[in-house]
């Protein structure tokens, strides 16, 4: 049953070769299944991929932290678990999945690349991460990413860059860069992210592997280091959709540590990826607006294509507008900033993480936050506080919230006319590290057709459509209404078996 | 120049800590006097990544207080943060209150100098709690068992115009929190603290003077001494030919005197936005009104129906009143022993002096209302008499127990066998001829003399109307 038939890709076939194989070049689905076959202990996946980190991670610098002892230890636990001939917890059990710097895990450093947070290590689990420990999965390391999630190249590390593992002279995305990249060059089956305007579905349209942002309120944020309460979601990295659909599985559902996850049952992602041969009756919208100037024609080409394959298996593609998308970026910077001005005080040095002494506390705040913030976090949170002042609240923090409204109503509008729309993730294939850097407002625009699914608050899949010339992954993106995350799920997989799941490894 | 006469123009913010089990954004306890630190998560700590859970039973609390203070109570209300730095606060912001309050308008009736005044409420908002910094030789310190805990505000309008009506306002509104049992109201515990705005302009005049704000008064007295000073202060200024600066200034008690707090020259921009991880508050009128038939007598209300339905006098019943827990004793003892005039008798004489002379709170005595009400029927019954309820009530008092058994182990029942009082009324006879014969001879005293003396001889068991009867009977007078 394995469809480990993808000639793009360097895997070795064949559970007998194993651990001599690359082990993440396997789906979380395949090593769940050597698992069960006893192919393979839990054991052999984490020191499998522990070597691999170390081989690679000079390279791509995807970690931050790896927890190789930890690792190790509870591969063992789950080994003496299936030894003594317990059930499995859950399709994750025994198999590593990496966090993104701000998810907190009990013992763990959780610095969101920052200095600021020097030292800092959480004293408890986030919702996902005790749903996952529960699941029996394996956590296997910190994944690098920009400073509190606020970029799209991972070049506002506080620790340096992650590089694309396509092409090291280019970056992997961002914020969540050093998920996507660890997935992408086969370091570990899945990771975590969280995207606040694209920093799940960026990176993963970069590095060439599936990101799903869940709709808001679908995953808990209990233990997600907040950048903008309003538009943060946690969402999977993963190999592919069905991956993506267990991560998913395993940590969405109501939690009453967080009030504005939303008690809506969980239904079972897997069962609609199967069957997916043809999808009559099944509406696409393509939205105007996310083919407009400045979009990278080796992008719209891919996109293109995709939108016709899924055409060929029966679906119907209509044009739709989403007429406030010109505004987005705009409306984000001031929401997501306002949001981060406030969430970002804590961090003082009064009582943990870095601190740099003064004569009194108010010159200690100055000293600390001067030393422990990044020149992006601070530009943001100077924006953020400036928008919410006396005097200026109605004309920027208000008004952004109207448009918010607005761009939420084109999204319904456009669900009134199509199942769900299809478009680029970004304009624009990696760039170069260092291209944008130099210029804050290029940056923040390679966000512009992911930051409105954040701002309505729906949900939406990134997944590999194609590569360029230069061999650079492409991602499309599916976007869908609140809650109807299978049925995106379910479109990225009808791609991925039309299309072949664009799965290869780089070589590295 | 200067004006003969001035008056004062006073407006308090009182911050009132409410009665839960639980902070208000997280399930630590609400609960003062632990080791500092120990009542604490990751939610009241602010560490990174922790998100706040409104409780229910604060936004329960804060709208009784709103409905026993006739405020409206919005439908539909909304946290803010509240922007500002400080090391108590774990987050360097407040999660507060801003413009949907849980409670708008309002108000409430005093008495002060003889004159009745109601002082209107601009609003009453649910916030959270902030810790407590402590200063040691060379460090400081911050204790978070209070970060958290829900914090009511409840604004007055600048109705108040004397430190007396102050004064007046917050027993008034202690009573009634605590009556509605939404704050213990316990002044050393920090339950109760507040704001004074105070300004003063000429007698007469509508205009407003500059006001000034003194900061976190934690005692009524405190409050009183205050504004004493202030409004003579501001009125010494302007008498002076000086004005008068808008600051924030600190009451001294040791010193008795305000003084300025050197604030920053700028002006605090707090930032308020509404607060991104709690949904607002939504209340149907089925849920308002579910409240409203849970309001308990306020006390004017309670006052009036011991008058009605006890018969007791006004004053009596004003006293009983006062105090929320004195009255639940009260009315536990009357309907236990059917006896209200009895069971108020008790409670103002015995019960309160002893416990003002022990300085004990009513919840705390040893001799339930059940055990009261027995001692009561154990007089009427005639099985004891009153000198020896009284040592009854004292030994309760000690040590608590069951008054019937009490006298039954004691043997402190009354002799009531009327042969043997009359034995004892011809031994005092025998011993007194003198009172005796000046009885017959038409000196009705004479017969309380011979009466203590029959008491004295039963050591005070005999039941002193026997004593009377047989003594009568032997002097010939029946």
């Amino acid at each position: 049953m394995s469809r480990r038939s993808d000639g793009q890709n360097a895997i070795a076939s064949g559970a007998a070769e194993f651990p001599m194989s690359d082990p993440a070049a396997i789906s979380l689905y395949e090593l769940g299944e050597s698992l069960a076959h006893g192919d393979c202990s839990s054991t052999d996946i984490v020191q499998a991929l522990l070597d691999a980190i170390a081989r690679k991670d000079g390279r791509i610098h995807a970690f931050l932290h790896v927890n190789a002892e930890e690792a190790l230890s509870e591969a063992r636990t789950a080994d003496r678990r299936r030894a003594a001939g317990e059930p499995p917890r859950s399709p994750l059990d025994g198999l590593p999945v990496a966090l993104k710097d701000n998810i907190s895990a009990r013992g763990q450093p959780c610095g969101c690349a920052s200095r600021i947070l020097d030292g800092y290590r959480a004293t408890y689990d986030a919702t996902v991460v005790a749903r996952l420990r529960a699941a029996g999965a394996i956590l296997l390391g910190r994944t690098n990413m920009d400073e509190f999630a606020m970029g799209s190249s991972t070049e506002n590390s506080a620790f340096g860059p992650t590089r694309n593992p396509w092409d090291t002279d280019r970056v992997p995305g961002g914020s969540s860069g050093g998920s996507a990249a660890a997935v992408a060059a086969h370091m570990v089956p899945a990771a975590l992210g969280s995207d606040t305007g694209g920093s799940i579905r960026q990176p993963a349209s970069f590095c060439g592997v599936v990101g799903l942002k869940p709709t808001y309120g679908r995953v808990s944020r209990y233990g997600l280091v907040a950048f903008a309460s309003s538009l943060d979601q946690i969402g999977p990295l993963a190999c592919d959709t069905r991956d993506a659909a267990r991560v998913l599985a395993t940590i969405a559902g109501p939690d009453p540590m967080d009030g504005t996850c939303v008690d809506v049952p969980v239904p079972d992602y897997e069962a609609a990826l199967r069957d997916v041969e043809r999808l009559d009756g099944l509406r696409i919208g393509l939205p105007r607006e996310y083919f407009a100037a400045g979009l990278d024609a080796e992008v719209e080409r891919a996109v293109r294509d995709a939108a016709d394959c899924l055409a060929a298996l029966g679906a119907e593609l209509v044009e739709v507008n989403l007429p406030h998308t010109p505004y987005a970026v705009a409306t984000y910077y001031l929401i997501a900033t306002a949001e981060a001005s406030t969430n970002l005080a804590r961090f003082d040095g009064v009582r943990y993480g870095h601190r740099v002494e003064g004569a009194d506390p108010i010159e200690m705040y100055l000293r600390t936050r001067a030393a422990g913030f990044g020149p992006e976090v601070k530009r943001r949170m100077i924006l953020g506080a400036f928008a919410l002042s006396t005097g200026y609240y109605d004309a920027y923090y208000l008004r952004a919230q109207k448009v918010r409204t607005l761009i939420r109503h084109d999204f319904e509008a456009a669900f009134a006319r199509c199942d769900v729309l299809l478009g680029p993730v970004a304009p624009t294939p990696a760039f170069r590290l260092g291209e944008k850097l130099a210029d804050p407002l290029a940056m923040y625009l390679e966000d512009i057709l992911t930051i409105p699914v954040n701002l309505a608050g729906i949900c939406a899949l990134a997944v590999p459509c194609g590569r360029t010339a230069a061999g650079l992954p492409i991602g499309a993106q599916i976007i869908g209404p609140a809650f109807e995350e299978g049925r995106i799920l379910r479109i990225g997989a009808a791609l991925e078996q039309a299309r072949g799941p664009f799965r290869g490894a780089p070589t590295l | 120049m200067s004006p003969s006469a001035f008056e004062a123009v006073i407006g308090l913010e009182v911050h009132v800590q409410l009665r839960t089990e639980t902070k208000l954004f997280c399930a630590c306890p609400n609960r003062f006097g632990a080791e500092p630190n120990t009542l604490v998560c990751p939610v009241c700590l602010g560490l990174p990544g922790a998100l706040p859970v409104a409780n229910r039973e604060a936004i329960r609390l804060t709208v009784m207080a709103g409905l026993l203070l006739g405020c409206e109570i919005h439908r539909i209300s909304r946290f803010d943060r509240k922007s500002y730095f400080y090391p108590d606060m774990p987050k360097n912001f407040q999660i507060s209150q801003y413009d949907r309050p849980l409670c708008l308008g309002g108000g409430l009736e005093i008495e002060a100098g003889g004159t009745h005044k109601r002082v209107r409420l601009t609003r009453i908002h649910l916030e959270e709690d902030v810790g407590k910094s402590l200063h040691f030789e060379t460090t400081s310190g911050v204790d978070f068992n209070r970060a958290g805990a829900p914090l009511m505000e409840i604004v007055t309008e600048p109705d108040l115009s004397s430190p007396d009506e102050a004064m007046a306002f917050l027993l008034a509104l202690k009573q009634i929190l605590v009556y509605g049992g939404i704050s213990d109201c316990n002044l050393e515990q920090g339950n109760l603290r507040c704001d004074i705005n105070c300004s003063v302009r000429p007698a007469g005049s509508s205009a407003l003077g500059v006001k000034t704000e003194i900061k976190n008064m934690n005692t009524f007295k405190g409050v009183h001494r205050a504004l004493t000073y202030e409004i003579d202060r501001q009125i010494r200024v302007l008498r002076g030919g000086g004005t008068i600066r808008q600051e924030t200034r600190r009451w001294d008690d040791d010193a008795g005197a305000t003084d300025s707090m050197r604030s920053k020259e700028y002006a605090h921009d707090y930032r308020y936005f509404p607060e991104p991880d709690l949904l607002p508050v939504e209340l149907t009128e089925a849920q308002i009104e579910t409240w409203r038939a849970d309001l308990p007598e306020l006390p004017a209300a309670r006052r009036a129906r011991f008058v009605r339905e006890y018969h007791l006098p006004d004053y009596d019943a004003g006293v009983l009143t006062a105090d929320k827990g004195v009255a639940d004793y009260f009315e536990a003892v009357a309907r236990s022993c059917g006896n209200p005039k009895a069971a108020s008798n008790w409670v103002m004489t015995d019960v309160l002096r002893v416990l003002g002379e022990q300085g004990m709170e009513i919840g705390h005595i040893r001799v339930t209302p059940e055990a009261l009400a027995k001692l009561i029927g154990l007089v009427e019954r005639r099985v004891i008499n009153m000198p020896t309820a009284r040592e009854v009530f004292a030994a309760l008092f000690e040590h608590g127990g069951d008054p019937e058994t009490l006298v039954r182990e004691r043997g402190l029942g009354q002799v009531s066998d009327a042969s043997a009082i009359d034995a004892l009324a011809a031994q005092a006879i025998e011993a007194h001829p003198g009172p005796a014969s000046d009885y017959r001879n038409g000196k009705a005293a004479a017969l309380q003399f011979l009466i203590g003396q029959v008491m004295k001889l039963s050591r005070g068991k005999a039941d002193p109307r026997l004593a009377a009867e047989a003594l009568k009977r032997r002097l010939g007078i029946n």
